[in-house]
């Protein structure tokens, strides 16, 4: 069954869309992660253009990150003091990544950016969370082997502006986080991700975080960053297409379901190294496109007359 | 079904045309000087004229037809029919990758003033052996011709290039198409043509234009439109989105929290 996108301007097919949501949203479900950096890719490969699959996937990671969130909430796996901090930053870094992308636009360099920041950042999570998490799976193996302490005390401690986060157990400063945030909302708004696959290793590895609390407190502060990023974008461009949503959300909730379920039954390490290998390939496989002369060598954007 | 009572009234119409056609002119014809050069004209229809862009819209295909209608026996020189659909313009930016530093960059770009978001040009036979150069330039008949760019040579070398690159690339998502030989003419008076809208179809007024040739040279012209608009969902979706831009960002904000809430509820609930 074909359907017209409304704003996207194509006609694709329905199931194609329930089918990418839902797997998409399988694997969001099995890692904990909203899956904006897989959605968006990929609705670049069937032919959505690339302004509307970054605002659009936008506003499916709010959807996924609520019902992650609703289910992280039963478990106490919210600081929302944190959640708060991180917000107060991503907010900001969000507006400058909207102005980022408007300038990139309009030099027509876009597309590059894009994917640049696609190979840059997600190799450098999946390489880093590849190597951390077949460490923990060989000391696993090997038991007397040294256990690295969760709260190790560093130059992060010793900055101003102390605050008490209760629900993580820390007492830092609050630039940190506000920086963290900053640089996950900038990275919101310019690849249409929700930055979890970002946002995670950061609160564990350099906030100190218990692990307990850091998948519910990234996907709540990634609700509130993405859904301003939808709205920019649903104001400044009129690209947010609410019928390619709607059909990626549909798809997307019930895979999501299923992928927690598969995830339970996997080791904590097994899982990361799974999805530091699915980050791998994303990165690489964009960095292929970037490598490989491409078959067409001219592209047509609309223009605007001066 | 529908389409296919459409098409049959269509021809049905075109036929019934025809006939009157050709019993009419046998009467005035004998008070005019013989000698001077008959006089033809072209009667169009199609087979609709809107089109609406509904949720599962797949492309259409449009049945333009028509007859010629003359004041006295047709001219021994052979006769041809182009017909052109044109969607509505816009300008286009092209650009042009190169590699930087072993990756692929768009390095270049030229800035075309006008190009159509969709152009179909139907013949009766090959275009060169039909159509002149000059009436080619005066009329804006192939695509080549309707794309405004000027001052582009100014813009980057080998601008001609980009053009090329642009028709490639509208050409590769079917948005302009060559349909040489596939107008049908019949008794040299009757005439159809069957052109598919694709699925990807941008809103707006098409033209039609109808040309009638001899020697290579247009002897009478004709235009229709088709007027393709979004309707129903579709119509309010884009229209919220353009006019209320605030107010439907919210609301896609809310959807998705409804259908992530909901998910997570009706979960829960089958769990148990």
């Amino acid at each position: 069954m074909q359907l017209y996108l409304p704003i996207a301007e194509v006609s694709v097919n329905a199931f194609l869309l329930l089918g990418l949501g839902g797997v998409v949203g399988f694997l969001s479900g099995m890692f904990g992660v909203g899956g904006g950096f897989l959605i968006t890719p990929l609705l670049f490969f069937i032919g959505v253009p690339p302004a509307v699959a970054v605002a659009t996937g936008a506003n499916q990671v709010v959807a996924s990150s609520i019902s992650g969130v609703l289910a992280q909430l039963r478990r106490k796996g919210v600081d929302f003091q944190m959640g708060g901090v991180l917000l107060a930053g991503g907010v900001m870094g969000s507006g400058a990544g909207v102005w980022v992308f408007r300038l990139m636009t309009a030099a027509g360099q876009v597309d590059l950016f894009i994917q640049l920041s696609y190979v840059v950042f997600l190799g450098l999570i999946g390489a880093i969370m590849l190597q951390e998490s077949l460490r923990s799976l060989m000391r696993a193996r090997t038991p007397g082997a040294p256990i690295r302490r969760s709260h190790v005390h560093s130059w992060v401690h010793g900055l101003p502006l102390k605050m008490k986060f209760r629900a993580s157990g820390l007492y830092i400063s609050v630039i940190p986080p506000v920086l963290i945030g900053a640089a996950v909302g900038f990275l919101a708004a310019i690849m249409g991700v929700g930055g979890g696959f970002i946002m995670v290793p950061a609160m564990i590895y350099l906030l100190g975080m218990p692990t307990r609390v850091v998948i519910g407190t990234s996907l709540f502060q990634i609700i509130f960053v993405t859904a301003f990023t939808t709205v920019m974008h649903a104001v400044t461009s009129q690209t947010v297409d609410m019928l390619l949503a709607l059909m990626l959300i549909l798809g997307g909730v019930v895979g999501a379901q299923i992928g927690t379920r598969v995830g339970m039954r996997l080791r904590a390490e097994q899982l990361r190294v799974l999805l530091s290998l699915l980050v791998l390939a994303v990165s690489g496989r964009i960095a292929v496109d970037l490598l490989v002369t491409p078959g067409e060598l001219y592209s047509v954007a609309p223009g605007v007359l001066p | 079904m529908i389409r296919a009572l459409e098409l049959m009234l269509a021809l049905m119409l075109a036929l019934m045309l025809a006939l009157m056609l050709a019993l009419v002119p046998a009467l005035p014809a004998q008070a005019q000087d013989p000698r001077a050069p008959v006089q033809e004209t072209i009667v169009a229809g199609l087979s609709h004229s809107r089109v609406a862009i509904t949720a599962d819209f797949d492309g259409t295909e449009i049945l333009i037809y028509g007859a010629i209608k003359r004041d006295g026996p047709p001219p021994d020189d052979p006769l041809d029919v182009i017909i052109t659909v044109e969607g509505p313009s816009t300008p286009v930016v092209v650009r042009r990758k190169g590699r930087v530093a072993g990756i692929w960059v768009n390095t270049a770009e030229v800035l075309v003033d006008s190009a159509p978001s969709f152009y179909a040009v139907a013949t009766t036979r090959p275009l060169d052996r039909i159509l002149s150069d000059t009436e080619n330039l005066r009329h804006g008949i192939t695509i080549e011709r309707v794309i405004r760019a000027v001052g582009i040579t100014a813009e980057a070398e080998e601008a001609g290039d980009f053009i090329l690159g642009l028709l490639r690339v509208r050409a590769n998502e079917d948005r302009y198409r060559l349909l040489e030989g596939e107008v049908e003419l019949t008794e040299q008076t009757l005439f159809r043509a069957d052109v598919i809208l694709p699925a990807n179809l941008t809103e707006g007024t098409y033209k039609v234009r109808l040309f009638i040739l001899r020697d290579k040279q247009v002897v009478a012209q004709q235009e229709r439109s088709i007027f393709v608009r979004k309707v129903g969902l579709e119509r309010f979706i884009y229209n919220l989105a353009q006019d209320q831009p605030l107010i439907y960002g919210l609301l896609s904000l809310v959807l998705a929290a409804v259908a992530g809430w909901g998910a997570s509820a009706a979960f829960r609930l089958v769990r148990g």
